[in-house]
């Protein structure tokens, strides 16, 4: 059965069992394998993925309950022009990534929440990423760089980390 | 151990395709042929070792260490940039590819023989004898926190300082000025008084024809410009994009996929298989049975068990047909044993000390003890744990025509070439390993039984195959963090002085100085009992210290306790000797405040372990709310040594808290008729940002030889948290994870601690 979608803006025309998730439609027939596997059911988010603005786990979503609508991957979170999405580039400036498996996903969370919600607080930022696990445990870095892109909280910048010399001998 | 840097072997350089490839080498002789076409994807160069000077003045940096989300492509350049006064902005890294050359022998020699310093005569002996073990073991590993301190200073210094004083030496030549004149900076030579100024690459092709020296002069740690500051990741910004291609994300034309299972209960063999359901499922290609494989390594054999896998044009495809498919496993003999079996068989072997061996005996402990004002004991245990990376296990191969093609993420790229080379029957030479990026490693991409199996299969398809592990295989097929228990007792004079310490605790592994303790205790008696179970275990970040760290410095707090001492100061008092950790403790208390008091509810603890060349002290603050305890913040101190990346320590810190408090937290695997009962993140927990404390890190360089950062930050936050739990609500934790307790504590009504 074909199903047809927009993938960051592009339409796509696939020709697929109807309960085959967007997860693997996106990295086994688009070549699109920036959107990632981490457990197949929902638990883990690094398969996040924005459908019509929402931020889904493309590992549970059909593909046919998407006919028609907007995906939006991480291959099309910059701009059309090739820069980078403020939260893309707080990423990098706040060095969050370890090994970044998980970032795509918290990526496509976050820019979620922020489109809907420009100055999120704290809870509000656990409620909307508690679905991305991060077994690097970036998880201070990634609140902060959340909150950096709020302009007004951008002041608060700082470096994570503080050296001592110390002489003992 | 510095002076081990000097006995590094360091080749002539080459000329090769416009470039100049200056470097040391881990073993004499030039293997300048067997490596063309595999070093130096752009501009083709031939590379002999650790750098390359092209014609544009670009310096690329190989890096025999394999990235796994710890920056070590860029700290390890940092300390090459750093001796050869290198244009930080014009240097590129590379990741070494699996062959022999690249075999970690310096890291192979730390790893064995870590802490061990050698009389000068006999090194050149050693280093001949570990040569050749690592070579015969392949031995191409990242782990053990060891790539700076083994890599970083023995080989990326050097292979820095020595290419710089062949390019001052040349110059100086050419210029007709003296050497001691000539000054560099940013890649490039400079004489002021005759206000010459060439780029390194001019005098490429001189140096060429030099002899490096074997000793070269190292900067002074006070002149450092790229050492110790903060240099972004490279690696960070296609990890923003989507863009950095995982083993996972590996396509090859006409790839088929495959999902895969061994037996539940470890060490089952196939006896019947019925896959009709299975084959029945539109885009299923076949059903194959993966034979036995058991490799070698120092890590220890790695034996991965009879399996099935389904192959087809979807994983998707390949894993909803898998769970169609009915194996009958054979009886392996332990399909009764659950963990309570374990514990219970744990319990008696210490109790029989079976087998016992020490670690450790100073003083008269047993005359102590019978004469003591005060004796306290405690058991402590700890369940298996899971690896759970991020990137489930995966591996793409290619095998046809006696040469096999591997794409795959791992931690010992040398090992896993050879160990598929072994189970296919193949010579290594036509093996060829490529080497991911990978989501995660943390001690479990050491073992290379998916990597076989993906061979295996391509093999029998002749054809590319993708075998990914299901997160439900993942979790069940891991080499886990062992189960340990642990026994205490610890003495105390009519002074309430700690005067012996007495500890017994089931299977010893690396490293071997995990249970012991830095305190000034006079009678120490501390080993170990053998209590073997079936199930298969390996190195789980920071190894046996992540179990150690919590029964030693736990125990530490009952002591504290017990002696009325506050937990702090009962623990400065017994680090006169120790002066390191007295300054690492006393930095973590002070940033944390230790002594202000909490309101009731609210509680600190504090722990202290040095472990892979590090020491780390961290203080948690816990509120129990509830009945439940929530972590507010850690702040920990580490000394290093010398912070190559502050910010990349700083991460690693972090990043290793976060993972030793997801399994303090919520960790267990437990094993239930013989087999592992858990399957996937939704009952085998991890940490979430919603639980995520505030970590702040102190990073202390005492000069001191620099240590490790991947691991260290893990052991000590299990138990800093129960130290904290106790000072909230007077209840000790001594089994783990925290989510079995009855979470109804009793809150203090002052939580101040004392
Ligand atoms: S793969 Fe979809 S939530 Fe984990
Ligand atoms: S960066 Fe590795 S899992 Fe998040």
């Amino acid at each position: 059965m074909s199903t047809s979608f927009w993938v960051n803006g592009i339409r796509q025309t696939v020709d697929v069992d109807p309960s085959k998730p967007l997860l693997w439609v996106l990295r086994e027939e688009l070549a699109l394998t920036g959107t990632k596997f981490g457990c197949g059911i929902a638990q883990c988010g690094a398969c996040t993925v924005q459908v019509n603005g929402q931020a889904v786990r493309s590992c549970v979503t059909p593909i046919s309950s998407i006919e028609g609508s907007q995906v939006a991957t991480i291959e099309g979170l910059g701009s059309d022009s090739g820069d980078l999405h403020p939260l893309q580039q707080a990423w990098i400036q706040h060095q969050v990534p370890q090994c970044g498996y998980c970032q795509s996903g918290q990526l496509m969370s976050a820019s979620a929440l922020l489109d809907s919600n420009p100055s999120p607080t704290d809870a509000e930022i656990d409620a909307a990423m508690q679905g991305n696990i991060c077994r690097c445990g970036m998880y201070g870095r990634i609140r902060k760089a959340i909150k950096s892109v709020d302009v007004a909280a951008s002041s608060e910048d700082k470096l994570f980390y503080n050296v001592a010399g110390v002489d003992h001998g | 151990m510095g002076k081990w840097t000097r006995r590094a072997f360091i080749t002539t350089g080459l000329v090769a395709g416009g470039g100049v490839v200056v470097g040391i080498s881990m073993r004499p002789g030039n293997q300048v042929k067997e490596l063309a076409g595999k070093v130096g994807d752009e501009g083709g160069q031939l590379i002999h070792s650790y750098v390359k000077i092209d014609s544009e003045n670009v310096i690329t940096a190989i890096i025999p260490h394999s990235e796994m989300g710890q920056g070590v492509q860029t700290s390890l350049g940092q300390m090459l940039a750093e001796e050869l006064d290198a244009d930080w902005d014009r240097l590129r890294m590379e990741e070494a590819p699996a062959i022999g050359e690249y075999s970690t022998y310096s890291a192979g020699r730390g790893y064995l023989l870590a802490g061990i310093d050698f009389p000068e005569i006999l090194i050149p002996t050693v280093d001949g004898a570990m040569m050749r073990v690592a070579d015969s073991l392949n031995m191409q590993i990242t782990g053990g926190s060891m790539s700076i301190r083994t890599t970083g200073a023995m080989a990326m210094r050097i292979a820095g300082a020595a290419t710089r004083e062949m390019l001052q030496q040349a110059a100086a030549k050419s210029w007709g000025v003296p050497v001691n004149e000539i000054v560099t900076e940013d890649s490039h030579l400079f004489h002021a008084a005759t206000s010459r100024r060439e780029p390194y690459a001019s005098f490429a092709s001189t140096i060429a024809e030099m002899t490096p020296s074997q000793t070269p002069s190292f900067k002074d740690p006070s002149e450092y410009k790229i050492v110790g500051t903060h240099k972004p990741r490279r690696d960070i910004p296609a990890k923003v994009d989507g863009s950095l291609k995982f083993a996972l994300d590996v396509r090859l034309p006409g790839m088929l996929f495959a999902s895969v299972v061994r037996s539940p209960v470890s060490g089952g063999s196939i006896v019947n298989v019925n896959d009709s359901a299975a084959r029945a499922i539109e885009g299923v290609v076949d059903v194959i049975v993966i034979p036995e494989s058991s490799v070698d390594s120092l890590l220890g054999a790695t034996i991965s068990g009879e399996a099935v896998a389904v192959v087809a044009d979807s994983y998707w495809t390949a894993n909803r047909a898998l769970q169609e498919l009915s194996v009958q496993w054979s009886e392996t003999g332990f399909e009764s044993v659950s963990s309570d079996d374990i514990f219970a068989q744990f319990d008696r072997d210490i109790s029989s000390r079976r087998d016992r061996q020490t670690d450790r005996l100073e003083g008269e402990a047993d005359s102590v003890f019978s004469t003591a004002a005060k004796v306290i004991d405690a058991d402590y245990h700890v369940p298996y744990l899971a690896h759970t990376c991020m990137e489930p296990l995966n591996a793409t191969a290619d095998v046809r025509n006696g040469r096999a093609e591997v794409w795959v993420g791992c931690q010992n790229p040398l090992g896993f070439r050879r160990d598929v080379a072994n189970v296919l029957g193949l010579d290594e030479e036509n093996v060829i390993l490529h080497n991911h990026a990978m989501g995660g490693g943390f001690g479990r991409k050491s073992r290379p039984d998916y990597a076989i199996q993906a061979a295996q299969l391509a093999q029998a398809m002749g054809r590319p195959v993708q075998l990914i592990w299901s997160r439900e295989e993942d979790v069940r097929q891991d080499f886990y963090r062992p189960a340990v228990q642990s026994r205490f007792r610890a003495a105390f004079d009519a002074d309430n002085k700690l005067v012996a310490w007495e500890n017994t605790y089931t299977n010893k592994n690396e490293p071997i100085e995990a249970p012991l303790i830095p305190y000034a205790v006079p009678a120490q008696d501390i080993g170990f009992v053998s209590s073997p179970t079936h199930v298969p275990f390996g190195a789980w970040r920071s190894v046996d210290h992540s179990q150690h760290g919590f029964f030693t410095e736990s125990f530490i707090d009952e002591a504290a306790n017990a002696a009325g001492k506050d937990s702090f100061e009962f623990r400065a008092d017994l680090l006169n000797d120790s002066p390191r950790h007295l300054v690492v403790l006393t930095k973590a208390a002070e940033e944390a405040e230790w002594s202000k008091p909490l309101p009731a509810g609210r509680g600190r603890g504090i722990s202290l372990q040095e472990s892979f060349g590090s020491i780390v002290a961290q203080v948690v603050e816990v509120s129990i709310i509830n009945g439940e305890v929530f972590v507010n913040r850690v702040v920990a101190a580490i000394d290093p040594g010398l912070a190559v990346a502050p910010d990349g320590i700083a991460a690693q810190v972090e990043s290793g808290i976060i993972y030793g408090l997801s399994a303090a937290l919520h960790g267990e695997i437990t094993i239930e008729n013989g087999a592992v009962a858990q399957s996937n993140f939704d009952d085998y927990q991890t940490l979430r940002m919603n639980e995520a404390p505030v970590i702040e890190t102190h990073v202390i360089n005492s000069g001191h030889d620099i240590g490790g950062a991947g691991e260290p930050g893990t052991p000590g936050i299990a138990p800093a948290l129960a130290n904290a739990v106790f000072d909230a609500t007077g209840i000790r934790v001594r089994q783990l994870p925290l989510k079995n307790f009855d979470l109804d504590f009793q809150v203090k009504e002052t939580g101040v601690a004392g």
